[in-house]
Order: structure tokens, then C-alpha cells, then sequence
């Protein structure tokens, strides 16, 4: 059996399964309008826990937090299902997928045998649709790739049941009650509210003051970690910013595309301004990069090209506060 | 960033996909615009890589000098550290790391041994014997 369903691909996994499913559903929105309604926008230092032996920093909300806020402020009831029994949770997405139902699931990366093995981590936040199953295989829109794809049974109950951080325990969702009419306003307006709160917040690990806490971070990194390992957190941060779902500029190009669309259906022309402002954000965060790439390059770390790119990171973080400030304002 | 911008460069993935950057447009609209890859992010993924290499590489060194087990090879082979092992075999982080004591793992009952073979998808042999 094979759902009519339509692949679009998006940058981000999470966003990009709402926003599949829901035109699945009839309502057509966009990739950046779920991220942001879902306040997905984020900077957050999580002292010590270490990803992949490096800080962990992250861009944007938590797994699952994106669809839940989304759901919530656009009226959309969500079923949401976690399994222990590996059998139990192939037998409801069979289940959904003959009542021609597709679904999303929460998978981890690394049993993700189409993505090429460099890209395969112990990731266990991605997101994808099951559209349909012929045989012993399941027809897959994974968001992140261009074309569809599939896993053999066996394969897809490996990802479903990865283990680890965030392990998935089979979950699936899928959205099973709607409003007669999307009201986007007063969810757009909430979505900003929240990404503003978050991203001033008065805690030194959190939004711009977290971003200037990590710049200084930086500075320590050489004398206290040694030249390899702090190159070596360096690229993960440049990773985390920069890899695949971000869509460039850890996320600020996605928001400032949501706030350009939001002008139009808010009819605030300050919002179009303020996304020409927050494309200029991300353009920083993307000179950050490169010049920390040079770091990271030459395998070198002199005191002062360290000292640079956390120059040029509490910039940021400054630019941040004023900008969040700006846009509380504007709505 | 304007889409003609976005970088194309070679990448990992290019093979397999290209990516979604959104970049404004010459009317500075926001457009969904492909990426083969971008040359920062590609060196920061490969010196990773190289980095898990070293460290799958150190770890079979120290089971040959009998400082460690097989367990802790096969663990960074797969990418994995002692979280995400320990919730796998479902074991507690400690006694993980216990069985990565040569005296210990020789003593491992083959229950336990199945356990950390089926994780790894190797056979018992594998296990207990890594090639040089």
C-alpha cells in the first residue's frame, strides 16, 4: 500500500514532518511558519554535558518542542504513541498506514543506512514520514533529503528503537483533529512572545547572554584545553551551527523567513524590517564560522585568532539582545 | 545570505542530496535554495571523523598491550560512547566500564558476551578476538 502523499523537502527534520503532514491534512504551511509559531529559535549552552566529547551547544528547542507549541497554538490535537514492545509498534504503523494515515516517527541517525556513513551519529531526534509499506519495506519521506526513500523492516524497528539520549521508544505521531480554519495570527504573535522570553533571558546560559557566555568560553579554550582539543570544540560548535537542518546560520536565516511571511499576514511592515535584520544576524554567524574554520583548518591555535572569533561572537550576542528587544516591541 | 551565495561546494553528502538553505532572492525574498556543501562545515565533520579514527585506533592499540578490552574498541568503532553503549546492552554505566578490564572480560559469562555481540552485530569469535 502507498499513501498519496506529497515529498517536499525542507531544511530542518522536525518542522519539515509538520509541515509534509499538514498539507498531507489540506493546510498548506510553510516549513519556516511552523518554526517559528513552534518558537524553535534558540541558543543554549548545556554545561556539562558533552556531545560527540565536546560542549554542547544547540540552536534551537528541544526535540518535539517545535510540533508541540505549534499544535497548541494553531488548535491541532496530536496523538502521540511510545511503545515498549518492538512488535506492538510495528503492528499500529501498519495499522495507520492502511487506514491511509501517514505518520511521523522519531528515529535515531545512526541505523539511518541511506545517509552516507560520515553523516551516520548517535543522533536520536530526527524526524520522518511513513507513507506507505510494499512488501517488507517502508516507503520513507525523510524531510532533510531531496527524493524518498525506504527501510526494510528490520531496519526501520532498529531506528525506532535506537537507544541513548532522547531514544525514540517507537514514537509516532500524527495530527487527528483540526480547526475549520487556521488561525495564524494570534499563534504567530504567541510563537515570537516566547522565542523573545527565551532568548532574554536573565540566565547566563540561555539566548544572547548565553551566546556571550560561550564567547568567553572561547578565549579560555587554548590555554586551558590544549591547541587539539580546543580546535576539536571549535568545529563542533561550528557543527552544530552549521550541519545539515539548519538551514545556514544556525537557524537565523529560517526565522527571519518566517518573520518576513509573518509581516504579510500580520500586515506589519516593521516585521519585514526586522527580518532584513535578522538575515544580517545570520550573516555573522556565518562569518563566524568561516573564520573559525580557518582555526580549525590549519590545525593552529595562536591566542589571538581564538581571541577574534569570541570577539566576533559577543558582537553577536550583543546584536541578538538588541534585536529580540526590537522585536518585542514590534508586536 | 543572497541565494547566489549559497555555497556549492563539494560534500559527504552531495551524492546522496542536496540541502534546504533559505536565502533571499534578488527581490529580497526568502527562497528555499539547494547546497552541494559548504567547505567550513565539511572540514569540521572530516577533522571529527579523523578524531573518532585516533581514538578507534588508541583503543586497539591498548587491547593488544592488554590495557583494555575488546568492549571499549568495538564501542568507539561504532561511534559510541559509555552512555550510549551502557542503554544499549542495558547495563549500568560502572559495570560497562568494568568489563573494560582485560581480567574482568575474560571472566564475562557468554550471556553477557551475546549481549554486547548482538549490539555491535558481530559474531562471539569477533568479539573476544579483534583483527590486528
Amino acid at each position: 500500500m502507498k499513501i498519496d502523499f506529497t515529498h517536499h523537502q525542507s531544511a530542518h527534520c522536525e518542522n519539515g514532518v509538520v509541515s509534509n503532514l499538514m498539507s498531507y491534512n489540506g493546510f498548506k504551511i510553510s516549513e519556516p511558519m511552523v518554526f517559528g509559531i513552534g518558537s524553535g529559535l534558540l541558543f543554549c549552552y548545556i554545561p556539562f554535558l558533552m556531545v560527540n566529547h565536546a560542549p554542547a551547544i544547540t540552536y534551537r528547542a528541544m526535540p518535539g518542542f517545535i510540533f508541540k507549541r505549534f499544535a497548541k497554538r494553531t488548535g491541532i490535537k496530536i496523538k502521540r504513541e511510545k511503545f515498549s514492545s518492538k512488535s506492538t509498534a510495528q503492528a499500529r504503523l501498519d495499522e495507520n498506514l492502511s487506514r491511509d494515515n501517514p505518520v511521523g516517527l522519531q528515529v535515531g541517525v545512526y541505523g539511518l543506512l541511506y545517509f552516507p556513513d560520515e553523516y551516520r551519529f548517535h543522533f536520536n531526534a530526527h524526524n520522518l514520514v511513513v507513507y506507505g509499506k510494499e512488501d517488507n519495506t517502508y516507503l520513507i519521506s525523510d524531510p532533510v533529503m531531496e527524493n524518498v526513500t525506504s527501510l526494510t523492516a528490520k531496519q526501520l524497528e532498529k531506528v525506532r528503537f535506537a537507544k541513548g539520549a532522547f531514544a525514540p521508544k517507537g514514537h509516532m505521531y500524527y495530527p487527528i483533529a483540526f480547526p475549520e480554519e487556521l488561525q495564524l495570527e494570534k499563534a504567530i504573535v504567541k510563537g515570537i512572545k516566547h522565542t523573545c522570553r527565551d532568548m532574554l533571558a536573565p540566565v547566563p546560559f540561555v539566548g544572547a547572554k548565553g551566546i556571550r557566555t560561550v564567547a568567553k568560553l572561547i578565549r579560555k579554550w587554548p590555554k586551558k584545553k590544549g591547541v587539539k582539543v580546543a580546535n576539536h570544540y571549535l568545529g563542533q560548535v561550528v557543527r552544530m551551527q552549521e550541519e545539515i537542518g539548519t538551514g545556514g546560520g544556525g537557524f537565523r536565516y529560517i526565522y527571519a523567513a518566517f518573520l518576513q511571511e509573518s509581516s504579510k499576514i500580520l500586515k506589519n511592515e516593521r516585521l519585514s524590517e526586522l527580518s532584513k535584520e535578522m538575515t544580517e544576524i545570520g550573516d555573522l554567524w556565518r562569518d563566524f564560522a568561516l573564520d573559525a574554520s580557518r582555526i580549525y583548518k590549519n590545525r593552529s591555535a595562536q591566542d589571538n585568532a581564538y581571541n577574534k572569533v569570541a570577539d566576533q561572537l559577543h558582537i553577536i550576542g550583543d546584536k541578538e539582545e538588541a534585536f529580540f528587544k526590537k522585536l518585542k516591541k514590534a508586536i | 545570505m543572497k541565494t547566489n551565495e549559497v555555497p556549492q561546494d563539494k560534500s559527504h553528502l552531495e551524492s546522496v542530496s542536496k540541502e534546504v538553505y533559505y536565502a533571499v532572492d534578488e527581490n529580497g525574498d526568502y527562497k528555499k535554495t539547494l547546497s552541494s556543501g559548504w567547505d567550513v562545515k565539511t572540514i569540521a565533520l572530516e577533522n571529527a571523523l579523523e578524531e573518532i579514527e585516533r581514538r578507534v585506533e588508541e583503543a586497539k592499540i591498548r587491547v593488544h598491550e592488554n590495557k583494555t578490552s575488546p568492549i571499549e574498541y568495538y564501542m568507539e568503532l561504532h561511534k559510541m560512547d559509555l552512555t550510549v553503549l551502557s542503554s544499549y546492552v542495558g547495563m549500568w554505566q560502572w559495570r560497562v566500564k568494568r568489563h573494560f578490564k582485560p581480567s574482568v572480560f575474560k571472566k564475562l559469562s557468554s550471556k553477557v558476551l551475546q549481549k554486547y555481540a548482538d549490539v555491535f552485530e558481530i559474531s562471539m569469535e569477533e568479539l573476544q578476538h579483534i583483527s590486528s
